[in-house]
């Protein structure tokens, strides 16, 4: 059963268009690259299917509702590029900002039980962090950073984790490290939407890759085409 | 000591010190949100509320409520209109604020009263502003805990905080009003003009020693605490400006940390 799908999506900023008839479908337990140059919307793609934008034409269905009537907030999560864009000087620590994952299920004014607790540790866990617990969350590594931020995705148990980016600005090790978590996850049921730059590292994890060109159309590929064709173009370019 | 057994210190204490626990539960969200100067605003408005409560023979902290409030919707409609400027907000209404306080200061009878609320004043607090400002401290750190973990949520993440299904624009807006709140019942005590200093001042430095978001909360709020109670002391036996001394003791104990800090 498709858990998203994107039918006849278009979308301009008043001067500037920038994706057009953009259709394709994930199913539970897909694991979506989207890449492109800068400028081809892979961010706004995302916003729109998180209705932060409207599309100008066209409609998202995500589990079936329409994006802008979706209130099911417990099944999807959402990574930013936070782990390089947030003040170091926050003062939180590891394990307050993985029980903001929480929230999405628990809802407005509820207090937190030692069952929630529980869920934040087996959330970090997961992510090989529980040691890190008490820790201020702008000491850590940017790597060990976007690991929390995973963990808090996965605290409240979603059907879907949307990832814008995340492992900018984080470096090469730690990235890998990253991409092998997200599969594993992937691998564990938990379907997997994933905006980058960096398509190499996480090419081997992933099962579609959508490409937006700078004409604003969309292209989905299973990842086995997409090796393939940029095989072949990587072979043009020597020739 | 027996000027604490005094009934008009009695009530300033207590004013003072509920006043030193709300100021840094708001503080703590403006900071971390870095809306710094939108406390700046809304206790200017607050002071114009006053001005014109003393004109008017009004309640000035009823006066200043109300104007506070209304400015804190304006900055909020205003941010709407410009939503990249958000700034421009805060600087249109503070001007206006600045702009009534001074004109109508002119109207005030006793400007022994107006200088009062500038810098605080511990003397002729009324059991009716006694008994308004312990009911608007109680409901205050009362929504801040019911609304604890969404404004922490906000406070780091905005987006995130949408995205998990917390309320944003409304919380944003309930916070507001209670910021309007708190810098005009401050007003009383600590004075207009350094209102904003003693929400910033305990916050930064409780952030230099805190590890939690809660131990940031609970540090900033005793900082507050410590800071008025000694203030208030000083000034009851060298005949101090309240709000000023309070302040600067934040000022030195912020220096004292930085320095213990850096070794």
């Amino acid at each position: 059963m498709a858990i998203l799908e994107v039918k006849d999506l278009s979308f301009s900023y008043p001067d500037k268009s920038i994706l057009h008839r953009i259709s394709f479908s994930i199913n539970r337990g897909d694991f979506l690259c989207v890449v492109g140059t800068n400028g081809t919307g892979k961010s706004t793609l995302l916003k729109l299917i998180l209705n932060r934008l409207r599309p100008t034409e066209g409609s998202i269905r995500l589990f079936g509702t329409d994006s802008s009537q979706f209130r099911s907030f417990s099944k999807i999560a959402y990574v930013s590029q936070k782990a390089t864009s947030f003040n170091k000087d926050f003062p939180a620590t590891v394990e307050e900002i993985v029980s903001l994952g929480l929230y999405s299920q628990k809802g407005l004014f509820k207090r937190y039980n030692a069952e929630d607790k529980e869920k934040v540790y087996n959330a970090l866990d997961r992510v090989g962090m529980a040691g890190y617990a008490r820790n201020k969350i702008g000491n850590l590594s940017g790597g060990q950073q976007q690991r929390v931020f995973i963990a808090k995705a996965l605290a409240a148990s979603p059907d879907i984790i949307f990832l814008d980016e995340p492992t900018v600005g984080i470096d090469i090790k730690a990235v890998d490290s990253i991409c092998c978590l997200l599969g594993e996850l992937n691998a564990g049921g938990i379907t997997i939407v994933m905006v980058t730059h960096d398509i190499s590292s996480v090419i081997y994890h992933s099962n579609k890759v959508l490409i937006l060109s700078e004409d604003g159309s969309g292209e989905l590929l299973s990842s086995q085409e997409f090796t393939s064709r940029s095989f072949v173009n990587l072979h043009h370019h020597h020739h | 000591m027996e000027i604490f057994t005094l009934a008009f210190m009695q009530r300033a204490m207590a004013v003072a010190l509920f006043i030193s626990v709300i100021t840094p539960l708001i503080g703590n969200i403006i900071v971390l949100k870095r809306l710094s100067t939108i406390g700046d605003a809304l206790s200017h408005a607050g002071l114009a509320g006053v001005t014109i409560g003393l004109c008017l023979s009004l309640s000035p902290v009823i006066t200043a409520i109300i104007f506070s409030v209304l400015s804190a919707l304006t900055i909020e409609y205003i941010r709407r209109s410009f939503p990249n400027y958000s700034e421009m907000a805060t600087a249109v209404v503070l001007s206006f604020a600045v702009g009534v306080a001074a004109v109508a200061s002119g109207f005030v009878k006793s400007s022994a009263g107006f200088n009062s609320f500038l810098f605080g004043s511990v003397v002729a607090i009324s059991n009716f502003e006694l008994v308004t400002v312990i009911v608007l401290s109680i409901a205050v750190i009362a929504i801040m805990l019911l609304l604890y973990r969404e404004l922490f949520y906000i406070a780091f993440d905005e987006e995130g905080a949408y995205l998990s299904g917390v309320p944003v624009r409304s919380i944003n807006l309930v916070f507001t009003i209670l910021t309007a709140i708190v810098v005009s019942i401050a007003a009383r005590t600590v004075g207009s003009l350094v209102i904003s200093s003693l929400m910033i001042i305990p916050v930064a430095c409780a952030m230099l020693i805190s590890k939690s978001y809660l131990h940031n909360t609970v540090l900033s709020v005793v900082f507050a605490v410590i800071f008025t109670l000694a203030g208030l002391i000083l000034t009851a036996f060298y005949d101090l400006k309240p709000g000023g001394t309070i302040v600067l003791i934040g000022i030195c104990t912020l220096v004292v940390i930085l320095i213990v800090r850096k070794r």
